[in-house]
């Protein structure tokens, strides 16, 4: 048995958008992924974290067999996902946030019932199954409602309920918490957590934008952005290459036009503003303490006013940063 | 976990319950699908009444009704179906699970046909009591293997535009629409197909409700032979040729839009 559950190699995949009326016949080409080389072995929970549109979702579509590559070669669970997506498919699962997939008419029982039945599963251990999951995530008093009625929590909880079962030996989860409240989301990541700690051959790849959501639950994660990995490797690994550097987060009053002449200022390695309601958030990443001094004498000399101030540890979105150049949301803003 | 054929049966099976038991749940679409096709049956039967058309007719416009329901069941049900189900994120899980997509059309279509069955036999059974039809079957047989046979070339159909709806049918609603009455018209649901001429007949079969209504006619009542448009065996051997051609068209689409889907990543993407 290949140890890896995931491999990719020189993966990269280019859409091919059709232009305006005038322009029929003319493609323009937009990549989604470039030159991805990834290795997940059996029994990891493997973090993607990007923005959107980093191309997240376009490897996840080409390892569940979705998409097919441009470019390069996929495995998963040791079959190539474009030459044999038959034995792969069920190897797999895949639970995306925003889901509103199965059947509104059904209830919950019958809609995981139903996705048992196109994976094979007999009757018994469907229900087997469905009763030891849906009690793991609470929902075991809503199995006989039907789905339409479920809130949007709920109907992610069925979801990830779908996609568990089938006992995948790997699993897909393109970010399972989006939209779900505080609460939810914490508890779909505490049955993600102890999934993969009961079950050590398993593998599961996740995709988020959260930050705080890969640093709780993945092993390793990868940073991607504009379809290229820019780093891989634990989260502890990846926050140390901001180990010799400051970070400060700072509230200060409107800064409008003062912003740009901060990056320039002795011993700033990178700064990220955020404009907010009544206020400016600045994330600085600097050369050493005593940098901050020049950014205070910087920020007072244009009279803004200094709110809060905070040195902290680096943090994921840190790396981000660091990596990118830009924050989170405005790679979002620019993507 | 079955694989093969256990898993092609589990998957019909699987995708035909939630026509099947899930659709009963909406009561209100079970009166408005019977109580709507009956509205237009009185229609004809009080135009027919009217012009003192011969008994017959009365009951063309029952059965006529009654093969309302699984036209609109297959281009509202079908034919739509896989680019409702992309919508709501089903088609994706479809083709990335190990099942095969023609056993979901299928499963589509014996749910669709089975559930809309019972709605038919509400309609003629209604139609007859309140209209006070009379039948003169003359051939039990071949009157159920007319049905059966009209149904699978008629969800064959369904099965068809299903995938070409999905590569093509942006325009779906408006297209659904434009099939809805000329159809209706034109296969001679509520009066015998003949009175268009051969030519147009002729024509007008590619739609399986026509030859499928015509035979049906002439089975089940005593004018019905003298309005054939054609004979009774030349149309099942037609229907056995539709049903075939149909189902062979929709499995070559099907794997044309699962590759087309692969290749361009579009066809599964809700956001386009």
């Amino acid at each position: 048995m290949n140890s890896l559950a995931i491999e990719t190699e020189d993966l990269g995949r280019v859409y091919k958008i059709r232009g305006n009326r005038k322009e029929k016949k003319q493609f323009k080409e937009r990549v989604a992924l470039s030159g991805v080389n990834l290795q997940v072995p059996r029994g990891e929970l493997f973090g993607l974290l990007g923005p959107n549109g980093a191309g997240k979702t376009s490897l996840i579509k080409i390892l569940v067999t979705l998409l097919a590559p441009s470019s390069g070669r996929a495995m998963v669970a040791g079959f190539d996902v474009a030459k044999d997506p038959k034995s792969v498919r069920p190897l797999i699962n895949m639970v995306s946030g925003g889901e509103s997939s199965g059947y509104g008419l059904l209830t919950v029982r019958e809609n995981l019932w139903l996705f048992g039945q196109f994976y094979g599963l007999d009757n018994k251990t469907t229900q087997q199954r469905t009763d030891e999951l849906l009690e793991i995530v609470g929902l075991k008093d809503r199995a006989n409602t039907k789905t339409s009625d479920l809130s949007t929590g709920l109907r992610q909880k069925m979801n990830i309920v779908r996609g568990f079962l089938t006992m995948p030996e790997v699993i897909f989860l393109d970010e399972p918490t989006l939209g779900l409240d505080v609460g939810a989301g914490r508890e779909v990541r505490q049955f993600v957590r102890n999934w993969i700690a009961t079950k050590p051959d398993r593998t599961v790849l996740l995709t988020t934008h959260y930050m705080a959501e890969a640093e709780d639950l993945c092993e390793r994660v990868a940073i991607i952005n504009n379809g290229r990995v820019m780093a891989c490797d634990s989260p502890a690994n990846l926050k140390k290459r901001l180990r010799s550097e400051t970070i400060f987060h700072l509230e200060v009053s409107p800064l409008d036009g003062a912003f740009p002449d901060l990056r320039n200022l002795p011993g700033v390695r990178k700064a990220v503003h955020t404009p907010l309601d009544g206020k400016s958030e600045l994330e600085l990443i600097l050369a050493s303490d005593e940098a901050i001094s020049g950014i205070i004498a910087a920020l007072t000399s244009r009279q803004a006013r200094i709110l809060n101030l905070q040195k902290r540890e680096p943090t994921l979105e840190d790396v981000f940063v660091d990596l990118v150049g830009m924050s989170l949301a405005e790679a979002e803003k620019n993507g | 976990m079955d694989s093969g054929w256990r898993l092609f049966l589990r998957t019909i099976f699987a995708r035909a319950y939630p026509r099947l038991i899930g659709q009963q749940r909406e009561k209100a679409w079970l009166f408005f699908e019977t109580f709507l096709p009956f509205v237009a049956v009185a229609g004809y039967v009080y135009v027919y009444r009217a012009m003192q058309a011969p008994a017959d007719y009365i009951g063309f416009a029952v059965i006529g009704g009654a093969m309302t329901a699984f036209w609109l069941n297959v281009i509202w049900s079908m034919s739509a179906q896989l680019y409702w189900e992309k919508d709501n994120g089903n088609l994706a899980l479809y083709i990335m699970a190990p099942n095969s997509l023609m056993a979901i059309l299928l499963g589509m279509a014996l749910g669709g046909m089975l559930a809309t069955t019972l709605r038919a036999a509400v309609i003629i059974i209604v139609g007859i009591l309140a209209f006070h039809v009379s039948f003169s079957v003359s051939h039990f047989g071949a009157l159920f293997a007319v049905f059966l046979i009209t149904m699978s070339a008629l969800y064959g159909m369904g099965m068809l535009f299903a995938s070409m709806f999905l590569l093509y049918g942006r325009n779906m609603w408006q297209i659904n629409i434009a099939m809805q009455e000329p159809i209706y018209f034109i296969s001679g649901l509520y009066f015998p197909e003949k009175t268009f001429g051969a030519a147009i007949s002729l024509a007008a079969s590619i739609v399986p409700m026509t030859l499928g209504m015509d035979a049906m006619r002439q089975l089940l009542f005593s004018s019905g032979p003298a309005i054939g448009f054609l004979s009774v065996r030349t149309e099942i051997l037609a229907l056995v040729v539709l049903a075939i051609a149909f189902v062979t068209a929709a499995k070559y689409w099907l794997d044309k839009m699962e590759r087309l889907a692969i290749k361009e990543g579009t066809l599964t993407d809700r956001r386009r």
